[in-house]
């Protein structure tokens, strides 16, 4: 057995899933300020289906530390960071406890200037003064070495709570987003730390001891335990238990497009090969943008409860949503509004949704049933540009060699799954819209919770070496060790995938590894070659633990 | 989050798979650093930065620029036409309006391809900035540019390419020919006669610091380019003054890069030479990228000893101003001298040269005929034959020919075979097509 959870803003979807498909299903009221409460409730909706000794696995996804982040409510954080040429660093203050140590570290890794321990005393004094517990130290090129950035947490480990590392969050170059992103981390900490608590302590009370995960903004997910070292990765894995909802219908041969249609947005992502794309670098949360590993999606702020107007006699969608339709005794018209008015939903008063869009009609100086149509073409409209955006940009991103931009893959797709509340009532319109058939994802509701539930671990690692200076590092860790002149990419792959596995825990199995960055150089000084510089990324590609098809999953075809 | 003043495009194409041998400066390894460093800075991150995607140009973009008696495929490969096409990219959004100014960090660099190519010389095959400028100009109602080649090794390519054509500026600053390849680039190369004073060079001596390459653009290049008033101002953004480099013996710095940027303002960059590959391109293509998009770059400074602490010998800066005395006193004189010219001449005017080609080794006459015209850039002809090769001819009518000189290309060329020409190639601008015979 396995429970899947997916905690948003306002319900929370729990299902419990058996080797036959859904056993059990829930839907219940979300309370903010006591997740503890609202796990309790969940469970107790799903474990009469079961011992709760039967259950071998908890997925847990949630919005709640992300709203956190967008309402601001989170902890002081010191921020001590060294950079060396560039942009100024002060330009990526991140509050009011942000200070800049002398210490810089090349793009080869190698020091420039040493770090000034007295500098960085100064600082943590300032910042204890200050009542700060929770720190975060990133440097410029840490991920190529650590080594001041290890210095510095060292040296102030005593004095504070806990202390993030920019090289551990990612082994991808970007100094603003390493700055932000351990920024993020440290300033969630407590709050996870509760959410933590809290989630062990309600299986606790409910007798399950499986062990529990998070799901990430990736699609995968990390022990509980393990999050707490890296509390940043499961902020706003909401979208991304949909799309792992999606898979179990999408086929590996093809590219799809998945449409998550709520009721203030639309989000859109693309699958290939039966795996979620991901966003080059990471995620971005409001207007910061980080190194978090996350599904590549995009939002747009049409949904089936937004404000639908007529300006300056055109119709206008979104982004606001003032409330319900006015069919539910919402404020203001919206699409869904235009559907109950055709009669293609009865999720509300009939009467008043076609009132609603009469007032509309009038405005356009046409027909009620023509304004209503012209609505739903319009939301549809703009969810399929979005969409044609999207794939654009995946297809015109950076690349490094002519092999990849000659004969690299392309996205091209070959169906739409649409899933979430309206979906049902837009697909056919979708359908009309657009050139690929257009299919939705069967138990729409609880296909978030089941995309957690069967989710898997994933990780990724970077390993640079370079040979000259004799030095091989990866991402993620504070490890480094040495190689000499003989050190061949083949070696380098093998240590990358043990260490890669072993990060990943026993649980994981060993899953398939995708290598997405693969470079070697000879490091050429004076005509001749003095070593080499090997680059390789590795990463587990989200998927589904094991393949899954209950008997219900078959395909509405639109 | 921090945003650009001036919405800027970037192609990076560091085509980390090519290499014209394993450890010739032109190498796999070359952009690499560059790449880190960009990457790590987050430049692409910054608000009102665009990256683009290179597509390669295609052959006729290439045959609107250059003769290739080879065939474009033997003188050209993908990696090639992908670095043009960086530029190219880059041009379209510029003059779609999509971005203000754009910035092509691609490789193989092109500067010394010229009209006729052979093969490869001086690490480029074809000339990047004149296939961008040429497609842009015959789809688009552009026709005056300007050029500033800032490579250390004179632009020969371009120079030859724009030498009659009186509706493009080509100014370069680069180490005095006398002491570096390909040993041209002399004040006294001033364009053809109908284009007499639209070439430009600034031989500068070696050792010139920022004090002096900034005085000639400030005192020189950039009242020179105001008079010209042109509609697009492309940089050939060679990186090889820097003191670090291996090939050349500047001493200019990564600031000064950037401040060149600045001062230039040019609407298009495209990456040409560099081959301090770890030293100092990382630090100089910051540099340049934070001068295009306005930001500031005082915290751009190379992490170890200038070994002349900046300071520029006094003989040196004495020589550098003499240098921007001359070449103004030139530029200002152009329009007397082109019509003395015209007073005197007859039909045609004539060159002939030796042209080296080092990645072919191999040597290529060439006898040269253009149209004295006072409406248009001329008609052109060149006689072109490798070593005891067959003899070729390459007949070109500028984008903006005029009548008569139109019609006594056409001539040339239908007349090739009778006049003993083994293959005979036309670049019919006007008409847009290329024609061989």
């Amino acid at each position: 057995m396995i429970i899947g959870l997916d905690v948003g803003g306002t319900h929370a979807d729990i299902v419990l899933l058996g080797p036959e498909g859904v056993r059990a299903r829930a839907k219940v009221d979300t309370d903010p300020d006591d997740l503890g409460a609202t796990l309790l409730e969940a469970l107790d909706r799903v474990l009469h289906a079961t011992e709760p000794t039967a259950v071998r696995r908890v997925v847990l996804s949630t919005t709640l530390t992300t709203n956190a982040v967008v309402g601001a409510g989170l902890s002081p954080v010191g921020m001590l960071v060294c950079a060396g040429p560039g942009v100024d660093p002060a330009l990526y203050r991140t509050g009011e406890h942000y200070a800049v140590v002398p210490g810089a570290i090349d793009h080869r890794g190698r020091e420039i200037s040493p770090l000034d321990l007295d500098a960085v005393d100064l600082c943590a004094e300032r910042f204890a003064a200050a009542g700060i517990r929770y720190v975060g130290v990133v440097g410029k090129f840490s991920t190529r070495n650590p080594a001041h950035e290890l210095g510095i947490a060292e040296r102030i480990a005593e004095r504070f709570e806990r202390v993030f590392t920019g090289h551990r969050v990612s082994g991808q170059l970007n100094f603003p987003r390493r700055i932000a992103t351990t920024h993020l981390a440290a300033s969630v900490y407590p709050l996870h730390r509760n959410f933590y608590e809290a989630i062990a302590e309600a299986l606790r009370t409910r007798g399950v001891s499986a062990p529990v995960h998070l799901l990430k903004a990736d699609g995968g997910t990390l022990s509980l335990a393990a999050s707490l070292d890296s509390p940043a990765e499961t902020v706003l894995s909401g979208p991304a238990a949909s799309v792992m909802g999606a898979i179990p219908v999408a086929s590996p041969e093809e590219d799809v497009v998945v449409l998550d249609i709520g009721g203030t947005t639309t989000e859109i992502a693309l699958l290939s090969g039966g795996s979620p794309l991901l966003e080059p670098l990471g995620i971005t949360i409001g207007a910061t943008r980080t190194l978090i590993r996350a599904l590549l999606s995009r939002s747009i702020g049409v949904g089936g409860d937004s404000e639908v107007r007529c300006v300056e006699g055109k119709i206008t969608i979104g982004p606001r949503r003032l409330g319900a339709p006015l069919a539910r005794g919402g404020p203001a018209l919206t699409p869904t509004d235009a559907l109950i008015a055709l009669g293609e939903s009865e999720r509300g008063d009939p009467q008043v949704a076609t009132a609603g869009v009469a007032e509309l009609a009038a405005e356009l100086g046409c027909e009620p049933a023509m304004a209503a149509r012209a609505v739903i073409d319009h939301a549809c409209r703009r969810i399929m540009a979005a969409v044609d955006g999207l794939v654009d940009q995946v297809n015109g991103s950076h690349v490094d060699t002519i092999h990849e931009l000659l004969d690299g893959h392309r996205i091209r797709p070959a169906r739409i799954l649409v899933l979430g509340g309206p979906a049902e009532s837009l697909a056919p319109h979708l359908a009309r819209r657009s050139q690929l058939p257009v299919e939705l994802v069967p138990d729409s509701g609880v296909a978030n919770a089941i995309g957690a539930a069967m989710a898997r671990p994933t990780d990724a690692l970077s390993l640079i070496a370079d040979t000259e200076q004799g030095w091989v590092s990866c991402s993620g860790s504070d490890r480094q060790w040495r190689c000499d002149r003989s050190y061949r990419r083949e070696q380098a792959l093998e240590q990358a995938r043990a260490l890669l596995f072993e990060r990943l825990g026993p649980e994981a199995g060993t899953p398939e590894l995708e290598v997405v960055e693969d470079l070697e150089f000879n490091i050429v000084r004076g005509f001749s070659t003095v070593g080499r510089n090997i680059r390789l990324t590795l990463q587990v590609k989200p998927g589904l633990l094991e393949p899954f098809t209950p008997e219900h999953a078959k395909v509405a075809v639109c | 989050m921090l945003s650009a003043r001036h919405e800027t495009g970037l192609v990076l194409f560091p085509a980390f798979d090519w290499a014209i041998e394993a450890t010739h400066p032109e190498r796999e390894e070359r952009l690499l650093y560059t790449r880190d460093q960009i990457c790590e800075e987050g430049l692409l991150d910054l608000e009102g930065v665009r990256e683009y995607r290179p597509e390669p140009v295609s052959v006729a973009d290439v045959q609107r620029v250059h003769f290739c008696p080879s065939g474009v495929e033997t003188v050209a490969g993908e990696s090639h036409r992908i670095a043009a096409g960086g530029a190219l990219r880059l041009a379209r959004a510029w003059h779609a309006g999509d971005i203000e100014r754009g910035f092509a960090l691609v490789r193989p660099p092109g500067h010394h391809a010229q009209r006729v190519m052979h093969g490869g010389r001086g690490f480029c095959a074809i000339n990047n900035e004149a296939i961008m400028i040429e497609a842009l100009r015959q789809q688009h109602d552009i026709r005056r540019v300007a050029i500033i080649d800032t490579d250390c090794h004179h632009g020969d390519g371009t120079q030859d390419i724009y030498w009659h054509d009186p509706d493009v500026l080509f100014i370069s600053i680069h180490q005095d020919g006398r002491t570096l390849y390909p040993g041209t680039g002399f004040m006294d190369e001033q364009g053809g006669p109908n284009a007499v004073g639209a070439t430009v060079n600034i031989p500068l001596p070696p050792r010139t610091s920022d004090a002096g390459y900034l005085e000639i653009v400030r005192d020189t290049v950039l009242p020179i380019l105001e008079d010209f008033e042109p509609e697009l101002v492309i940089n050939s953004a060679g990186q090889d003054n820097h003191f670090a480099d291996p090939l050349t013996d500047m001493d200019f710095s990564a600031r000064g890069y950037a401040e060149l940027t600045r001062l230039l303002a040019p609407d298009l960059a495209v990456l040409e030479g560099g081959y301090s590959i770890e030293s100092a391109l990382p630090y100089i293509n910051m540099g340049i990228l934070l001068a295009m998009t306005g930001l500031e770059s005082d915290h751009v400074v190379e992490p170890y000893r200038r070994p002349s602490g900046g300071v520029q010998p006094e003989e040196i800066t004495e020589a550098v101003r003499r240098i921007g005395t001359r070449t103004r006193a030139v530029w200002a004189k152009r329009e007397q001298r082109q019509a003395q010219l015209h007073a005197v001449s007859d039909e045609c005017a004539h060159r002939t040269r030796e042209i080296y080609y080092d990645t072919i080794d191999a040597f290529e006459h060439q006898h040269e005929a253009v149209r004295l015209c006072r409406h248009c850039g001329g008609a052109l002809r060149i006689a072109t034959r490798i070593g005891d090769g067959p003899q070729t001819l390459a007949v070109h009518v500028p984008l903006y020919a005029c009548d008569d000189c139109r019609r006594a290309a056409l001539r040339w060329f239908e007349l090739a075979p009778d006049e003993g020409f083994a293959a005979a190639f036309l670049q019919d601008r006007p008409a847009d097509r290329y024609l061989i015979r």
